[in-house]
């Protein structure tokens, strides 16, 4: 157990050196001087440190070991377009993005894991077919349009849910986590259960648009795994013993099937990433992805090079962690040679 | 126990989720206007551009005077009375009394407008030695471009409310661009603790001024939010915030418009325009714009220096076709600078007509016969007078390949272009300009005079000492037969020099939603939402 945690660290640590190396390089790639795409600064505005005095003198290795520290104490330069911090920026986006694919997955988990679980139980019935047919519609959905189609309906054409952003401007709620639900919450804003129920309208459109890939997604998965468990031979053996039905679900179907859908979502989260990206464009949320977005039409060097790090750890993170516990949880795995 | 309660709501709002709207509050009384990009700063000295106009002048500021939209007079603003000497030298101003600054987080004021301030609005730009002058790129495009500063040889205190200006010589404008959006008075006070605060920069982007609304939040390439300024000395009917949502594409902001995200929108289309006219949740209003939508060529640098080259340019266009494609039918096909409606329009002005054939021909006289490749700027934003440049420029580029020139359209964020343009590193750009007072002055000076070139107004890098001469002399006399005659002499002029293309003329439209009250047109400059207000209306379904 300790050692496969060990391990996790381990690879988690080696990811993250060479994310960083990469996003060190990156500066090197981006057309123009490579210290302006790593501060966002000309050489000669920059205050002397030894960082500055490293990239002055081009000596890369020891600039590269005062750009990892920049970075833990999160210095991460200025955005070269709009000349603001670029971790305080990052620091108020994150939450918004994250967030979003929270309520996202949430919806995905508790919508698609027991409709998968009942697809599985009747598989090849017609309750099963109906229910892939639908799902193999929905993952073939391109999400962007998805997205588009919902506004379309829903918004311009009914107008029963705002379109763009994740709460009325007119709310000026205080920034305490970024999250908004729970700063609307903490805050003393006269308005704020308006505010709240504004806040859910703004959620719906984005959050169900993301959910839908992912519950499709996750039905099929669960489906597969309660389909291979039920073919075992000691869900016939439990079977010819007479325990019932439900007892056999609880005891065996679910917990194994569960165990075979858990490394399956790891491989789901940069999709699931690249999806709430996309779905940000295009609802105005105030996240990572509409800014990254942004940053790459205005040609923003370092705001590119620090966004695709955070996006990139942010997913190596998470995957490993996913990865581990279904490590962890799963006896079947050999964790402990 | 109020948590628990609260909770609980949330829970039962959680379940209704998107159902009804609950019955109107103050807080849908702030009025949000989908705006199209950042304003560079707060300050409408420092920048003609509409979008920092709309953002700073009417909300944050106020001016000695005031323009009245129907007839074109001025009209008391700050100052309440105003004299001018019979040889047109002196003008004197008396103040009103008791007009409090904003009082915000970042300065609170300790004292009521008074001459100092005036002095100190005035001096920044008049006066190269002053200690504002440099900070923040110490720029004043609208003055630098008009030469007022040239102008103007001191203000004088009588006392804490009355002062006065003297000219040089006499200027008909003058009074006029007082009342500009670009004249605005800023707090001596507040500047004064900057500096001793050590950060002078600050006080165009943390603006303190005495307009209806002071700024409470900016987001770049967000939002910003203003805050009613409870104590203005004018009417304020409305007790709301006012929200700038910066939202670039066009169509979005459409969008938002229809789903009640935005009370206005700025620019909208003529296909949108269209598409809005049937609804009945949404108003419009139009009338004739002062500005002039046209294409400049860089005339410092070569082959646009060579005026058998901007001549074959303007035969190769089809203007007609254009304007059909971009305008639609909300433009007038314009022949010079000033649209039809100014009192210095003539229509004697020649016209380059469509000629490829001659295009080519010229082409080869100034020694291009195989053509050659060229940069067109077009602007990354939608203006009245030039709704779709992109669209433009496509066009543009089509008409030049049968003549063989190949052309690279290039566009980027607003704030870049600018500067690219600023450092002239365009050959020739897709650009226009709004007049900021009825005066033809305002767009003869600014766009072709070699000061415009300094102060950013001048696209085409036109320096022409006879034409500075001649809307020079245009000045001196109010007259204005004379002043006609004078700027028919400019038109001919430009006619033969092409330093740029006049393309059209477009309508000004105002889009905004049913519940807005109190929008008004002004021909002359930028939004004014301390004229408006909302009324609380239950969410329409």
């Amino acid at each position: 157990m300790l050692r496969t945690l060990g391990r996790y660290f381990n690879l988690f640590f080696i990811t993250l050196f060479i994310l960083v190396g990469l996003s060190f390089v990156l500066a090197f790639f981006f057309p123009g001087d490579p210290i302006f795409n790593l501060t966002g600064r000309p050489l000669e505005q920059l205050p002397e440190t030894p960082y500055t005095q490293a990239l002055a003198d081009e000596r890369w290795l020891v600039a590269f070991w005062f750009y990892i520290q920049s970075l833990l104490d999160g210095s991460w330069g200025i955005s070269t377009i709009s000349g603001l911090d670029l971790f305080d920026e990052v620091s108020t986006l994150l939450p918004a993005t994250i967030e979003l694919s929270a309520y996202a997955t949430i919806i995905a988990l508790f919508v698609g894991i027991p409709l998968g679980f009942w697809c599985g139980l009747k598989h090849h019935r017609k309750t099963d077919y109906t229910f892939m047919s639908i799902s193999m519609l929905m993952s073939s959905f391109p999400i962007f349009w998805l997205s588009l189609l919902l506004i379309l309906i829903v918004s311009l054409q009914l107008g029963w849910l705002p379109m763009s952003g994740r709460l009325s401007l007119l709310y000026d709620i205080p920034h305490y986590s970024g999250f908004i639900l729970l700063d609307i919450y903490m805050s003393d804003h006269p308005y704020r259960q308006e505010a709240f129920v504004d806040a859910l309208r703004h959620m719906i459109l984005p959050t169900l648009s993301v959910a839908f890939l992912a519950t499709a997604v996750f039905l099929r998965t669960t489906r597969r795994a309660v389909v291979d468990v039920l073919e075992k031979d000691y869900i016939a053996a439990a079977q010819t013993r007479g325990i019932p039905f439900w007892k056999i679900f609880l005891r065996h179907i679910m917990r194994n099937a569960l165990l075979a859908v858990l490394p399956l979502l790891a491989v789901q989260v940069s999709t699931l990433v690249t999806n709430v990206m996309i779905v940000e464009t295009i609802t105005e949320w105030p996240g990572l992805g509409d800014w990254l977005i942004q940053a790459i039409y205005e040609r923003d060097y370092t705001a590119i090079r620090i966004g695709m790090l955070v996006v990139s750890i942010v997913v190596v993170l998470v995957t490993l962690l996913i990865e581990c516990l279904s490590k962890v949880f799963d006896p079947t795995q050999e964790q402990f040679s | 126990m109020r948590n628990v309660r609260f909770a609980f709501i949330l829970c039962t709002f959680a379940i209704i989720g998107c159902s009804e709207q609950r019955s109107a509050s103050t807080i849908q009384s702030g009025i949000i206007y989908c705006s199209e990009s950042s304003p560079s700063s707060f300050n409408p000295q420092l920048d003609t551009s509409s979008t920092t106009v709309d953002a700073s002048a009417h909300q944050l500021y106020d001016r000695l005077l005031e323009i009245d939209p129907t007839s074109g007079k001025p009209l008391p603003g700050l100052a309440s009375s105003w004299r001018v000497s019979r040889d047109g030298l002196t003008y004197s101003f008396q103040l009103r009394p008791n007009i409090t600054f904003h009082t915000t987080d970042y300065f609170t004021p300790t004292r009521t407008l008074n001459v100092d301030d005036v002095i100190f609005s005035f001096a920044r730009w008049v006066e190269p030695s002053h200690p504002y002058h440099q900070v923040n790129g110490g720029r004043y495009p609208y003055f630098d471009s008009l030469n007022l500063r040239e102008n103007i040889t001191h203000i004088e205190k009588v006392n804490h409310l009355r002062f006065t200006i003297r000219l040089r010589q006499p200027d008909a404008s003058f009074i006029t661009h007082l009342a500009t959006d670009f004249s605005v008075i800023l707090s001596a006070e507040y500047a004064q603790s900057l500096i001793q605060r050590g950060e002078p920069e600050r006080i165009d982007h943390y603006p303190i001024g005495t307009g209806p609304y002071k700024l409470s939040y900016y987001r770049k390439n967000q939002y910003i939010r203003y805050i009613p300024h409870t104590q203005y000395w004018g009417e304020l009917i409305h007790s709301g915030p006012l929200i700038f949502d910066i939202t670039p594409q066009s169509s979005l902001r459409l969008a938002k418009l229809m789903t009640g995200e935005c009370d206005s929108i700025a620019y909208p289309s003529q296909a949108e325009i269209n598409y809005l006219e049937g609804r009945d949740d949404i108003s419009l209003d139009q009338a004739t714009g002062m500005n002039v939508g046209f294409w400049a060529f860089n005339t410092s640098k070569a082959p646009f220096d060579n005026v058998l080259v901007r001549e074959a340019l303007a035969s190769a266009i089809d203007k007609t076709t254009i304007i059909n494609a971009v305008y639609f039918d909300s433009a007038t096909r314009s022949r010079s600078l000033i649209p039809p409606n100014s009192w210095a329009f003539s229509v004697d002005t020649p016209e380059t007509e469509y000629n490829p054939v001659r295009a080519r021909e010229l082409l080869a006289q100034a020694g291009y016969h195989n053509g050659f490749s060229m940069s067109l700027w077009a602007l990354p934003v939608v203006r009245s007078y030039n709704p779709d440049a992109i669209r433009m420029a496509e066009l543009i580029r089509g008409y030049l390949a049968e003549v063989g020139i190949t052309v690279d359209i290039v566009t980027s964020e607003w704030d870049n272009f600018r500067a690219g343009l600023d450092r002239g590193e365009h050959d020739s750009v897709l650009i226009g300009w709004s007049a900021d007072n009825g005066d033809p002055d305002n767009f003869y000076r600014p766009l072709l005079s070699c000061d415009g070139i300094q102060s950013g107004t001048n696209r085409a890098m036109f320096c022409n000492l006879e034409y500075d001469k001649i809307i020079q002399e245009a000045l001196l006399t109010t007259n204005i037969d004379q002043r006609k005659a004078l700027y028919l002499q400019a038109n001919l002029l430009i006619a033969e020099q092409i330093p740029l293309i006049p393309i059209a003329h477009a309508n000004r439209y105002k889009v905004f939603r049913k519940g807005l009250r109190g929008v008004m047109i002004n021909p002359y400059g930028g939004m004014r939402f301390g004229e408006m207000h909302k009324v609380p209306s239950v969410k329409d379904k």
